[in-house]
């Protein structure tokens, strides 16, 4: 017992010990810089209001980096401003601004390399080339930021979350908008994002690479170059987001290339020009998805198996599924389809006639482009019918053999 | 020509086959209204029986007219008035009132399910113009026909012919040719060819507005980039003007030649 309460005794001269370095422009520290050198381990350094000019602050001690509101670290254009290389550190509440271009190096507002423990929460990055740089770290929290850049082209771009080889990351409810990529996992284990909201921004809302066993949900993805690429991945969740308004003439809602056994639920794909361009997928299971006034409800473009289609809602698009080979190893059964126009005699809510998805027109327009223009036109309504009865150039058993009749996920 | 257009406006005015068109289409307005309930889906499916069913009414009314009031022209003829406003009054007689009886037949039903609330207002109205010019575009056409052929049946022949021809055929051809001729380059191409089919440009123009996210796709840009802008839509436009001027011209001259 005495040495229990020794014991907390000893912890509470610890954190006592724990003091607060404040930097003003007043004050006795002037910049962050001379603070940083000042603290010790587990110290919190307190910044006041107003704008600090400076760049390549490495912090090397566990220490926390509060911002009060007003607070601004401005890099001026030059280079990188806070990099973090130590474990158990926090940083809360600042404004970071102006991070420098450049073609070779990775300039970041925030970098940490090789951290595990650590929170990012509160902050405002404005003008970045990359927002915040994650190298070879485990269990970081990234929350409640917003990052933001108005750069024009992907070279010239960096990204607002840009994880590279990480574990347990956690990241939620941030705001990007106007960068290259909203969030980029590269080579990204056991990580989960949700709540975010990318937008506006060049390539992908988000992008996974070379990234297994993640999970994203509740974000969304609106007017991005595409709203999620996940490529070479394997084990990735993707549940209740929205992929909104991704349109032009190479804009995805959800890319997906060479990945295996994800899982993809309940998710809303709204006009995007095509909702899900998959292509070597194998083992994905789509249930409960919304695909609503998109171009392109699917694109399958080729070496994609085992994949099962179950309970979406295909409402309203100019196309439901593009299939570009004559061979089917995937499974649609019990979606809705808003152009089906079977009947249901026993009235159990599945329709009595196979609903068949691929269109001799999408056939078509897959292998020659400009055919296109002739979308909705009576021919086009002829042939359709035609290979509707007797299937020819369209997988025959790509079919929904039991397509329900009233829309699911409302 | 004020006159016989008059007469012809009101002789239409009167027979049934008005009132059956009028109400089709306003029967038609409001069970897609009643069915769906959202102006902007309801659009979408006018737009296939716009595109259809106007240029083969137009059609048929225009060659059924003609035959049929041909006494009554001869007639008319023997009078001291001049032979291009007899044709004229009767063919704008014809397309005023078929594009009468589309303008409110539809229009009703959408005015009446708050269609000035909803956004879909620029489209059902673009919808309405594209559906009067063809209505215009297809009488003409159907009376050129009908002055160039004095047997009725050959004459009701061509022009369901011509019809079939504009809604179908002709973009059977056009698939074909996109087709086989996959390795050129085709933009172009295929936006000169919707420009000779006033069915396919009036599709095309509606579905830019509709369709846009699949138009978007690497090769709408084209189209978008033609189509999309004001003077894509102006020239498009003034195609379809061309489209009317063109068979009514063909027609005067016809008839100052032609022996009744």
């Amino acid at each position: 017992m005495k040495y229990k309460i020794g014991l907390f005794f000893f912890f509470m001269a610890f954190a006592v010990s724990a003091k607060q370095i404040v930097v003003c422009q007043s004050c006795e520290v002037k910049t962050i810089k001379e603070a940083i050198k000042m603290a010790k381990d587990g110290d919190e350094i307190l910044i006041k209001k107003g704008v600090y000019k400076e760049q390549d602050i490495v912090i090397d001690k566990p220490i926390s980096l509060i911002g009060e509101k007003g607070a601004v670290i401005d890099g001026n254009n030059v280079g990188g401003i806070l990099i973090f290389q130590t474990n158990n550190f926090k940083i809360k509440g600042l404004k970071i601004i102006n991070v420098g271009l450049s073609y070779t190096i990775e300039y970041a507002a925030i970098k940490v390399i090789r951290a595990n423990d650590f929170i990012i929460e509160d902050c405002i990055m404005e003008n970045v080339f990359f927002g915040i740089l994650v190298e070879k770290s485990k269990r970081g929290i990234i929350r409640n930021n917003k990052i933001s850049s108005n750069r024009k082209n992907e070279a010239s771009s960096g990204n607002g979350i840009h994880i590279w080889s990480g574990e347990e990351m956690k990241i939620y409810k941030n705001e990007m908008f106007g960068l290259r990529d909203g969030i980029y996992f590269e080579f990204v284990k056991n990580s989960i994002a949700h709540n975010n909201l990318s937008y506006n921004n060049i390539r992908y809302g988000l992008h996974f690479m070379f990234s297994n066993n993640n999970e994203y949900h509740h974000n969304e993805f609106r007017n991005n170059g595409a709203g999620v690429a996940v490529m070479f991945s394997k084990f990735t969740n993707m549940h209740h987001n929205k992929f909104r308004l991704n349109w032009g003439s190479a804009s995805y809602g959800l890319l997906l290339k060479e990945i295996y056994d994800a899982e993809i639920y309940n998710n809303l794909f709204e006009q995007n020009t095509i909702g899900i361009n998959a292509e070597g997928s194998t083992r994905i299971n789509y249930k409960n998805n919304t695909f609503l006034r998109n171009g392109w409800a699917v694109k399958i473009a080729g070496a994609c198996y085992s994949n099962i289609f179950i309970k979406n809602d295909f409402l309203n698009n100019s196309l439901d599924l593009a299939y570009n080979s004559n061979i089917n190893d995937n499974k649609f059964d019990n979606n809705y389809w808003s152009e089906y126009t079977g009947y249901d005699l026993d009235k159990d809510g599945i329709g009595d006639v196979p609903y068949r998805p691929v269109k001799l027109f999408s056939y078509i327009v897959n292998k020659t482009p400009e055919a296109l223009i002739l979308l909705r036109s009576l021919f086009v309504d002829i042939i359709n019918f035609s290979e509707k009865v007797s299937p020819v150039f369209t997988p025959t058993d790509l079919m929904d053999n039991n397509p329900i009749m009233k829309r699911i996920n409302d | 020509m004020l006159k016989i257009l008059k007469y012809s406006f009101y002789d239409l005015m009167r027979s049934r086959w008005s009132y059956v068109y009028f109400l089709f289409y306003l029967l038609l307005g409001f069970v897609l209204l009643f069915l769906n309930n959202d102006v902007d889906k309801a659009v979408i499916t006018l737009m296939n029986i716009i595109i259809v069913l106007t240029p083969l009414i137009g059609t048929i009314f225009g060659v059924m007219y003609y035959y049929n009031s041909k006494e009554f022209t001869e007639l008319l003829l023997a009078q001291p008035i001049n032979r291009s406003k007899i044709f004229m009054g009767q063919y704008l007689g014809i397309s005023i009132s078929l594009t009468l009886s589309l303008v409110l037949g539809l229009g009703i039903p959408f005015v009446l399910y708050g269609l000035f609330k909803s956004a879909a207002i620029f489209n059902f109205s673009l919808l309405l113009v594209v559906g009067a010019f063809l209505n215009f575009i297809f009488v003409a056409l159907s009376y050129n026909i009908a002055l160039s052929t004095e047997n009725k049946i050959k004459g009701f022949g061509y022009a369901i012919l011509m019809w079939l021809f504009l809604a179908v055929i002709y973009d059977g051809i056009f698939i074909i040719s996109l087709v086989v001729f996959n390795s050129y380059p085709l933009d172009k191409f295929s936006l000169v060819a919707t420009m000779f089919n006033p069915i396919d440009l009036s599709r095309i123009l509606i579905l830019l507005k509709l369709d846009i996210s699949a138009l978007l796709g690497y090769t709408g840009a084209v189209f978008r980039k033609f189509f999309g802008t004001n003077f894509g839509m102006l020239i498009s436009m003034g195609v379809l003007v061309l489209w009317v001027v063109l068979p009514v011209l063909r027609m005067n001259f016809k008839l100052r030649k032609k022996d009744f």
